[in-house]
């Protein structure tokens, strides 16, 4: 067992960890925090999808252990005192899923889209800079499957939010 | 996953020496690594932890750029001197993965990443590279994503990487430890290798090797990266180009060419490369120099259209670029 010190949404935790487990398991098996979810355990599929020190990965594919000292944000993590993060309303309001299952992973991988392009960062699509479009928001959305096939509502939630911060 | 002790090396020296043992590893995004850890395909019994070695700068040097390893993927395709400098470079990292996985992936893990072949990753089949001896279920199985250059009966699998197929185009250096301070530099061309008769090994570097940096020589003028794939964003190349060169008096010089999903490794297109220079660009000195660097390539079925393909992604990708040149004359 390895010492390993994490902060996660905020609150700092102490534990001890097989190197074998996941970041995702981690949070799920051992902190009971279940709202990110286990997919496909391969990176495919994004559902375990978590912002650590601000950028999003998959959860499934980081050894919990070589996460010592990091800062992770999970969707327990996005609604404060105030409410829902804007991008979980928007996601209620669009309709942006059915069964809910990809949606954690949805709204962390969102979340941090837009502080991606808030930056300035490139994807395949952009051109000289980036534009706030659809083909911009699907290309940087790929990571995340939805079975339910909510994608159009997914982008509709996403783009009104990065519009409104624009 | 099999049991493995962990260790986070504190300098080079350190995770040399702490990467001896036959079975040790090193962990960088592990992106791929842990995927394999899970199937059971990897197994270290050490996990040597680089990715926080002192490697996350990308510094220019003199007419060039120096690229820390541990230097993530997207970190990379977004720094501004090589969105500016090397646009080849920053669209072959972006068409790759997805942004979560481009996150943690490192510039030194990319070049080391396995082949996707299925018939690696399933453990109930033959496969060389997996377990050399075994048979390689690929020749003869389903092949359509697998090599059409500098294949072998023993394994048909490609290189999956985007980004060093770019780093072969751009005629990168790879710089390594090996410890007590001693090290090499060697072309990012030659540090893959064919699969012959020992497919298990993908590359040239010695065991404990480690990849402390990529040096970028000055950029050429022209430069492209295209990726043929089945869907338009997160899926492996069914082939890719890299092309750099530059113009002298609207002659092609310092030609430089790479190919991705048709070898074992980046497939440096030096016959094509060598008709090219000096000459002055025409859709058929590219047809020239496409057949003549597919002289010898060879389908295995599934495979055969990326024969055609490969040619056609040579010509058009020569005839864009220089058509922007006759348009910006």
């Amino acid at each position: 067992m390895y010492p390993l010190q994490l902060t996660i949404n905020g609150k700092a935790h102490e534990t001890n960890v097989d190197p074998r487990v996941s970041l995702l398991d981690l949070l799920r098996e051992n902190l009971g925090l279940t709202g990110s979810k286990k997919g496909c355990d391969h990176g495919q599929c994004g559902a375990c999808t978590v912002i650590v020190n601000g950028r999003r990965i998959n959860s499934c594919l980081s050894l919990a252990v070589s996460h010592d000292g990091d800062e992770v944000t999970t969707i327990e993590g996005m609604a404060s005192d105030d409410g829902l993060s804007p991008l979980q309303a928007a996601f209620v309001r669009h309709d942006a899923f059915q069964c809910g299952y990809c949606t954690p992973g949805q709204i962390c991988s969102a979340t941090a889209l837009l502080e991606e392009l808030e930056r300035g960062e490139p994807s395949v699509v952009t051109k000289e800079r980036v534009e706030l479009a659809d083909e911009e928001i699907r290309e940087r959305m790929s990571g995340n499957l939805c079975r339910c096939g909510a994608y159009n509502n997914i982008i509709d939630a996403i783009l009104e939010v990065a519009e409104a911060r624009a | 996953m099999k049991p493995f002790n962990y260790s986070r090396a504190a300098d080079d020296k350190a995770a040399v020496t702490s990467a001896r043992g036959q079975g040790a590893r090193y962990l960088g995004g592990g992106t791929n690594l842990i995927d394999l850890m899970k199937h059971e395909i990897e197994q270290p019994d050490a996990l040597v932890d680089v990715s926080r070695l002192p490697h996350e700068a990308i510094e220019e040097t003199g007419d060039g750029v120096r690229i820390g390893a541990a230097v993530t993927n997207s970190a990379l395709a977004g720094d501004p001197i090589i969105r500016e400098r090397y646009p080849l470079l920053s669209t072959a990292l972006l068409s790759g993965a997805t942004m979560q996985l481009r996150n943690r992936a490192t510039t030194g893990g990319n070049f080391l990443q396995r082949t996707r072949c299925q018939y690696f990753y399933d453990t109930q089949r033959a496969c060389n590279k997996r377990e050399p001896g075994s048979g390689c279920d690929a020749v003869g199985g389903l092949n359509r994503f697998h090599a059409i250059l500098g294949a072998s009966e023993q394994c048909i699998a490609v290189h999956p990487s985007d980004m060093a197929v770019a780093m072969v185009a751009l005629g990168a250096h790879v710089e390594t430890a090996l410890g007590e301070g001693s090290g090499r530099t060697l072309p990012a061309d030659a540090l893959h290798r064919l699969p012959g008769d020992t497919p298990h090994i993908d590359h040239q570097l010695r065991h404990g090797e480690l990849i402390t940096h990529v040096v970028l020589p000055k950029a050429a003028e022209h430069q492209l990266y295209r990726k043929v794939r089945d869907r338009s964003s997160y899926a492996f190349a069914v082939v890719s180009i890299g092309v750099a060169f530059d113009l002298l008096e609207g002659n092609f010089m310092n030609v430089r060419i790479a190919l991705g999903g048709v070898a074992h490794k980046p497939w440096r297109a030096a016959r094509a490369e060598e008709i090219l220079e000096g000459k002055a660009p025409s859709p058929e000195l590219f047809a020239k120099a496409a057949d003549a660097e597919l002289a010898e390539a060879r389908g295995y079925g599934h495979n055969d259209f990326k024969i055609p393909l490969m040619r056609r992604l040579i010509i058009a990708s020569f005839g864009e670029m220089t058509a922007k040149q006759e348009n910006a004359a």
